[in-house]
Formats: structure tokens, sequence, C-alpha cells
């Protein structure tokens, strides 16, 4: 299938998810649960992997950044820099595509083989908007909260790492406020927005789309997750040269 | 009451259907049979209306499918049940939360009056002590229950059922078998099962259509399968052993 059928059938799907609910009351239901799946059931990933990402990313600046010249502040402004502009809403998102991107498309794509979407659209339900809605409104819900977190224990790493001694942690702690910029936290989170959107929406896509057996939804569960990375690493391009540059 | 009027149906340059008319009577279990790939599918696709028909007609009590604008279509939906092959239930809802998902989804009536309609489904199916499993935890045949009480729930007009005893033992497929029957005539439902299952054939039969290379082949009730005349419907009833001997016997009689 050629790129151009790709966007057509995803444009075509989108308009179908993007219509008036049958019912608020399930679609409420429905988008509390997508939030505890997809968010509250990643906030341990979040806070593990920020933890030993924001550990690593310390010692290699304190590595970096031993010129005499340098002040020692220095560490911890990049080591926040870092985080807040790249790692906790690329990097992350990137990360929480491989683990709610397939989880999305695999969902979607075992309804489809199993007959349980037919069966929703023979009962008259927008089987689109009631499967896919709750899934983009619940995951753009909750990826601002991720990513405060995913920031907050990124920093948290490099003062447990500088607490060990490789630096001061009064120098570190002077580094993460100097010169703090707070749009960079704004400019994250609306990157996040975007991320979540295609996670959701492209992995619904894949699973909408599988049909076949079990390999063909492996198979749809490994597209969703190759291709919303590469559309977010080209949307993270576009909207940092739209906001930051 | 449906009406299939010289239904034409072609996918590219082969044609699957070929100006098919029946009509499939309500409180009557209707059966499409035929040999795999003769294109009792098609038909009966064509009839729920997921697959758009070249030429005729599909009248539901006079209604013209083709012809209902999308909201026509929409309330029809609800007036339709459908028992899957292989069930259809969602994973992610137990046994009660299937049942009640239609009347979450269309049902204007009180919660208290929800919970005695999911009730009296799973009742009706003998699925109450199940109704807090899940899907995955029952058996086949009692998933196969559980997604009649599902297809039952919002009281339709119609009932289809896709080779409703596919991967069951015989003495579940007519229980399954018998459950639609008796479904059917209860609440006088029109009810369509496509299947070529023979014991089911003879076992619930009011009305027979035998679908042969995408031509209507025969049509009549289980009893007068015997003297159909239709070499191409015997070669297919009559194919094993069993129901040789069972032919051999009622010639003998």
């Amino acid at each position: 299938m050629n790129f151009f059928e790709h966007v057509g059938k995803y444009s075509r799907l989108m308009a179908g998810v993007f219509t008036k609910p049958q019912r608020w009351g399930v679609l409420w239901k429905q988008y509390l649960k997508e939030i505890e799946k997809q968010g509250l059931q990643s906030i341990l990933l979040t806070i593990i992997i920020s933890i030993f990402i924001g550990s690593a990313i310390t010692m290699q600046m304190v590595l970096n950044t031993e010129n005499p010249m340098l002040p020692k502040y220095v560490t911890g402004l990049t080591t926040r820099e870092t985080l807040l502009l790249e790692f906790s809403s690329t990097i992350l998102c990137l990360i929480l595509a491989g683990k709610v991107g397939s989880n999305i498309a695999s969902e979607i794509g075992t309804m489809r083989i199993t007959e349980q979407i037919d069966a929703l659209k023979i009962m008259g339900v927008n089987a689109e908007n009631y499967l896919i809605l709750p899934k983009i409104l619940g995951f753009v819900t909750i990826i601002p909260v991720l990513v405060i977190f995913s920031m907050f224990f990124g920093l948290l790493g490099g003062y447990i790492i500088a607490l060990t001694g490789v630096l001061s942690p009064s120098q570190y702690v002077m580094g993460i406020q100097y010169a703090f910029n707070p749009y960079y936290v704004t400019y994250s989170v609306i990157k996040s927005l975007f991320f979540a959107f295609i996670i959701s929406s492209v992995s619904s896509y894949y699973g909408y789309y599988a049909y076949g057996g079990a390999l063909e939804v492996g198979k749809a569960s490994t597209n969703a997750v190759v291709n919303s990375s590469i559309i977010i690493l080209l949307f993270n391009v576009i909207l940092t040269d739209l906001l930051l540059v | 009451m449906i009406e299939v009027k010289n239904v034409t149906k072609s996918f590219g340059d082969l044609t699957v259907l070929h100006d098919i008319s029946a009509v499939f009577e309500s409180g009557k279990t209707n059966l499409i049979i035929g040999q795999s790939g003769s294109g009792k599918t098609v038909l009966m696709k064509s009839v729920i209306g997921i697959h758009q028909v070249d030429e005729g007609q599909i009248l539901y009590d006079g209604r013209d499918l083709a012809k209902m604008t999308k909201k026509e279509v929409g309330i029809l939906r609800r007036e339709v049940g459908m028992l899957f092959q292989g069930s259809a239930l969602f994973d992610s809802m137990t046994v009660e939360q299937n049942v009640r998902f239609p009347l979450e989804m269309f049902s204007d009536k009180s919660k208290q009056e929800w919970d005695d309609r999911v009730a009296f489904c799973l009742n009706r199916v003998g699925l109450s002590h199940a109704a807090k499993l899940y899907p995955a935890e029952i058996s086949g045949g009692m998933q196969k229950r559980a997604a009649i009480a599902r297809a039952i729930v919002l009281q339709p007009k119609y009932l289809f059922c896709d080779e409703p005893n596919s991967g069951l033992d015989p003495k579940t497929s007519l229980t399954i078998d018998q459950l639609i029957h008796e479904i059917t005539a209860e609440f006088d439902i029109t009810t369509i099962v496509n299947t070529h299952d023979m014991n089911s054939v003879m076992e619930i039969g009011d009305k027979v259509i035998f679908i042969h290379k995408g031509y209507k082949g025969w049509e009549g009730d289980k009893d007068s399968i015997f003297e159909s005349g239709n070499q191409d419907l015997e070669d297919l009833v009559f194919a094993s052993n069993l129901y040789k001997k069972v032919k051999k016997y009622h010639n003998l009689k």
C-alpha cells in the first residue's frame, strides 16, 4: 500500500473518530479507563527511566564540563536543558510509543480479527468513535502529567548522582535553577500533546485495519510502533522549528 | 420478514451471487446452506448490509435497505441481533457486561429495567451463574449462549447467525440449535442461520435455502429435502456415511 493510500485511510478513520459520541456517559467511562490504562500504568516506567537517564546525563555532563574555565553549575544547567528540551518529551514519547502504541494496536487488532469490531458495527455502534476516541483523549490528557513527572524525576536522578560525590549537590541545584526559562516546560508539554495524538491515532489505525490472524496483529503492532516513532521524530523537528527557533 | 429480490453481487469480474430471490419468514428459523465458497456468506452479509448488492432489493418488512437513510439504517441496526461464528464477545467485559452493552448504547430505559432485562436474557440462555465471568473463563458453548443473550437483549426483529455450531461438539451444537429455534418462535424473530452443519438442517430447518455456485439451487423445509430431487443438494446433505444411511432408511420406509 502506498503512502497516499495510508494517508487517505487514516484521514477517513479520523473523520469517523471525531464525530459526536452516541452516548456521552459511555465515552466518559471509556475515557477514564484509558487514562488509567495508558497513563497511570505508565507512571512507574516513566519514573524509572527518567531517574536512570537523568543520572546518566549528569555523569556525562560532569565528564564533558571538566574544563576549569567552566563554572561547576554548568553540569546541572546542561542536564536540565537536555531533560526539559528533549528527553522528557521526545525520548519519553518514543519509549511510550513502544508501550502504549503496541498495546493499542494489539488490542484493536485482536478485536478486529475476532469480529468484535464487526459486532459493534452490526449493533449500530460507531466503532471508530467508541474504540479510538477515548484512547486519543485519554492519552493526550495524561501525557503532560507524565512529562512533568519525567522532568522532576530526571532532575532527581541527577541530584542522586551529585550526592555520590561526583559533583557538589549545591552546585547541581544551583545549575538546575540558573537561567531557567519556563517556556521550555511549555514547549515540551506542547510537543508531547502532538506526540500523544500521533501515538494513539497511528497505533489505532494499524490495529483497526489489521486483518488475518495473530501474526497480522503482531505485524500491526510492530508497524504501529515503528511508524509512530518516525512520525514523532519528524514532528519533533517541525515543532522545534515552529516553537523554539 | 426479510425479502431478497433478484440479488446479484460481484467482486471485480467474479459474480458471486446470481439473481437470488428468497423470503425469510418471521417466527421461523431460515437456513442458508451450501458448500464452502458457494456464496452463502456473501448472501448473508448482503442481507445484513455489510456488502452492497449490485442489482436487486433487500426488503426488511417492506423497507428497502438500499433506499434507507443513514438514520434509518441506524434504527434498523437496533432491530438486528447477530451471532458470530467465534461469538465475538468483548474480551474486556464480563458476560453480564457484554449482554448489558447494547442497552447502555441504545436503550433509554432505567438502570433497574436494564438489570431486569439482562437477568432475563441470561436466565433464558441458562447463564445466570456465569454472569460475572469473562469470556475467556467460559466454554465455547457458553460463549455462544452469552452471544445469543447479547443478540436478543434489545428484542430484535431479525437475528442472524453465522455458523453458530462452529467448533462445538454435537451435543452442545444441538443445545445451541434448539435455543435459537425456541427464541425465534418465542419472540417471533426472523432468524437467518448460515450453516453447513447437516444436523442443524435436520433439527431446526423450518425453511432451507440451498445456494450452489452462487445460484439458488433449492428451497424448502427440512422434511422435503429427501424428495428434493436436486443432486447437488443431496450430494451436500447426504455426504457423510451417517446421512447416507439415514437416506437409505428413509427410502426403505
